[in-house]
């Protein structure tokens, strides 16, 4: 499941904020702020994904670059909400 | 003000290309055209006729007719200048400020520019030495440009006239194109045109036979940070300030036309308005654009302002079709892409002033940068503030209060707030400590650049290249001062007074005059302390002080709300203007060679999608098509789809 998150997150990230570039570092922990990648629309671009594609809803507490500044913090946070979810 | 072109050398036909140079740009000079040559040299010159309306032709020589001169601009001290000459026994045939440069030139050569105080730019040929000279004013308020070929050097007010001279061939200089897309404008001397050059301001170029040299005769300058300030008394920097003030509108508003002002609602132009509005001979006009977006209009404060002074107030509407309607005229007189749309409206706002019968306007242009005004100084002190003490979480809410119109900012947390700001201290030693974080947000644009345009500009880094051009005191000034340094030296010139300014201005035959640009108040503002000017985070705390008497006082209190226009917007709603798509197709772009045409094309739709684009997809939507604007006025490319938009 991870997996397959990661993927979708690497995709919205390539597709929304990079236009098509594979050539950015965007893997592990890169930070999406230092590269460039990602504004402080940018942020909420990617709050508004979380939300649309996973159902999370996501508190101004959890719009954080802890939770959201690279694909593994993303992969991570969209992964256990998703649990807390399931469980719920 | 005016326009002019010319050359030094042997030209064939020189009469000719000197016609066609003028005929290039009419627009600057409607009034006359006029053109002188010798064996060696020739000037043109396109008049507006504001000083010495009868008697003050272009090129003028002296009595020997050893020297001519074709002068674009005001010298605003003529008056003074010419009593001076008169008493040393000096006649004059005119009553025009350009034949007080022919007789200071001959008093002190070409030091005599030490001696102006104005907006100039000129090219002087002195027969007897057999030279060219040219100059510029202090802080780059009139352009002048130019091109060797061989033993050939062309000059003009813009580069369209260069791209008159047989053999040259417009083409976009790929180093310019990446200082565009960091620091917004090329670094001077390079253009956006490669091998065509702008003589830096506060600068002299003699042209010899066989030798040119230029140097600069002026420059802006600080005290270091540890130097005894050079004031304390907050209350008398305030009184001779304003009398600085004063005398630099007394003596822009001299003119044998009517004078008016631009009206922006915001501090600086209400401070020129209202200095203008007591010392006008009749009842001032006043000029202002209204927005149809609530979050770029200032129309409340603008009436507020022209009913405290009784101005005839006129105001032209801007929305967004218009500004994409004028966007390609604009790029034609910018003659360099821009990343904003922000020189659009002023576009319309000369037409505005043209069309009410006026040839010159007031502006506060200048303030921001002399005074301290803009809110990247706050923005500096804040991230040297929350550098003090890395990971405070109450500190980068600093933040939000300096950007209360950016929508993006609001909602994010502390850490975001500090991540965005780069406010940790690692970077305190850096020269752009000020600047950074725009220009890396700026920079994130090349992310649009083609492969081919990336291998090119392997290596180079423009940011490097600006600390560099640095002068050696530099590092000994105070941070507010290095951050005002590299607004007024660079983004001022290159920018504001350029794409913002006189190419906006004079492409409806308008000329611009800017109080706040007085080298005197420059000088005397250099040495206010930094504190009286940022004080806290209330910017331009000394020049409120110093008008408060001037404004009313919900214009006085107001902070800062920067110029800014609609932007990516413009361009992407229902029936807007067609030249969109045709110039953002991607065979288009991948004929230009510059952008990668897949990304261009995803940017284009997420623009359709999403019209609350953040900056950087705004500004690179912005200069991708200015670009490609640009390829197709300047060099033919697309230039059918150009035309018929």
């Amino acid at each position: 499941m991870t997996d397959a998150i990661q993927e979708a997150v690497e995709a919205f990230i390539i597709e929304n904020f990079l236009f098509g570039d594979t050539t950015q570092a965007i893997a592990g922990m890169d930070s999406l702020i230092e590269n460039g990648i990602v504004d402080s629309t940018g942020v909420l671009e990617l709050v508004a994904f979380i939300e649309d594609r996973y159902g999370i809803a996501v508190a101004d507490a959890d719009i954080v670059p802890a939770n959201l500044d690279s694909v593994a913090r993303i992969t991570a946070f969209i992964a256990s909400r998703s649990a807390a979810l399931a469980a719920a | 003000m005016c326009g002019f072109g010319g050359y030094f050398g042997t030209v064939r036909d020189g009469k000719g290309l000197l016609d066609r140079m003028t005929a290039a740009i009419a627009h600057r000079g409607p009034d006359e055209q006029g053109i002188f040559t010798t064996d060696k040299a020739g000037l043109g010159h396109a008049r507006l006729a504001i000083v010495g309306l009868g008697d003050g032709q272009q090129p003028m020589s002296d009595a020997t007719g050893d020297l001519t001169v074709a002068f674009n601009g005001e010298i605003f001290n003529y008056v003074e200048l010419r009593e001076r000459l008169r008493a040393k026994g000096r006649r004059f045939r005119t009553g025009s400020d350009t034949e007080v440069i022919l007789h200071l030139y001959e008093e002190m050569g070409e030091d005599c520019v030490s001696a102006l105080n104005g907006d100039f730019a000129f090219a002087l040929w002195d027969g007897r030495r057999r030279r060219m000279v040219l100059a510029r004013d202090r802080m780059g308020v009139r352009p002048l440009f130019y091109l060797r070929q061989g033993e050939q050097l062309y000059f003009a007010s813009e580069v369209k006239a260069l791209l008159q001279v047989p053999g040259v061939v417009a083409e976009l200089d790929p180093i310019a194109l990446d200082q565009i897309f960091t620091l917004w404008a090329p670094i001077a001397p390079r253009t956006a045109f490669r091998g065509i050059c702008e003589l830096e301001p506060a600068s002299l170029m003699i042209v010899e036979e066989g030798r040119v040299s230029t140097r600069p005769y002026w420059s802006l300058d600080y005290p270091d940070a540890d130097a005894p300030p050079r004031h304390r008394d907050e209350r008398a920097v305030a009184e001779e300030l304003r009398a600085l003030l004063g005398d630099a509108t007394r003596i822009r508003m001299r003119a044998d036309v009517p004078v008016g002002a631009y009206l922006s609602g915001g501090l600086d132009s209400s401070i020129a308005s209202a200095l203008a509005a007591g010392m006008a001979p009749g009842r001032l006009k006043t000029f202002s654009v209204t927005f149809d977006s609530a979050e770029h209009d200032e129309s409340g404060y603008q009436r507020e302002m022209a009913q405290a002074l009784g101005t005839e107030h006129h105001a032209v509407a801007c929305g967004e079709g218009d500004i994409a309607a004028v966007f390609p005229d604009v790029v034609r007189f910018t003659e360099q892409p821009v990343l904003r749309t922000a020189p659009a409206p002023l576009y319309k706002l000369s037409a505005l002033v043209r069309d009410a019968g006026l040839k010159v306007v007031l502006t506060g242009e200048g303030a921001d940068e002399v005074f301290a005004g803009y809110d990247i100084f706050k923005e500096a002190k804040v991230r040297r503030f929350c550098a003090r003490q890395a990971g405070s979480r109450i500190r980068p809410h600093l933040f939000r209060r300096l950007y209360p119109y950016l929508p993006g900012l609001r909602q994010q947390s502390a850490e975001y707030l500090a991540s965005f700001f780069g406010a940790g201290g690692s970077q305190l030693d850096d020269p752009l400590f000020s600047h950074r974080s725009r220009l890396d947000g700026t920079a994130a644009a090349k992310l649009f650049f083609s492969g081919d345009l990336r291998t090119t500009l392997s290596g180079y880094d423009a940011a490097e290249e600006l600390i560099a051009r640095l002068p050696p005191a530099f590092r000994r000034w105070h941070p507010l001062h290095q951050a005002q340094y590299l607004e007024a030296r660079f983004l001022l010139p290159g920018y504001i007074l350029s794409s913002q300014g006189d190419r906006m201005a004079m492409a409806h035959g308008i000329e611009g005059r800017f109080p706040f640009l007085d080298h005197r108040l420059v000088e005397f503002a250099a040495g206010i302390p930094p504190g009286m000017k940022l004080k806290g985070l209330v910017e331009k705390h000394i020049l409120r002080e110093a008008s408060k008497d001037l404004l009313p006082p919900v214009i006085g209190r107001r902070p800062k709300q920067p110029y800014r226009a609609p932007d990516s917007r413009c361009f992407v709603g229902a029936g807007r203007a067609g030249y969109v798509a045709d110039m953002l197709d991607e065979g288009e772009i991948a004929a230009g060679g510059l952008f990668n045409p897949k990304a261009v094309a995803k940017l284009h739709e997420k623009c359709r999608r999403q019209p609350a684009s953040g900056f950087r997809d705004n500004a690179a939507f912005v200069g991708i098509l200015s670009t490609q604007l640009w390829l197709a006025t300047f060099t033919g490319a697309g230039a059918s789809r150009a035309r018929a938009a």
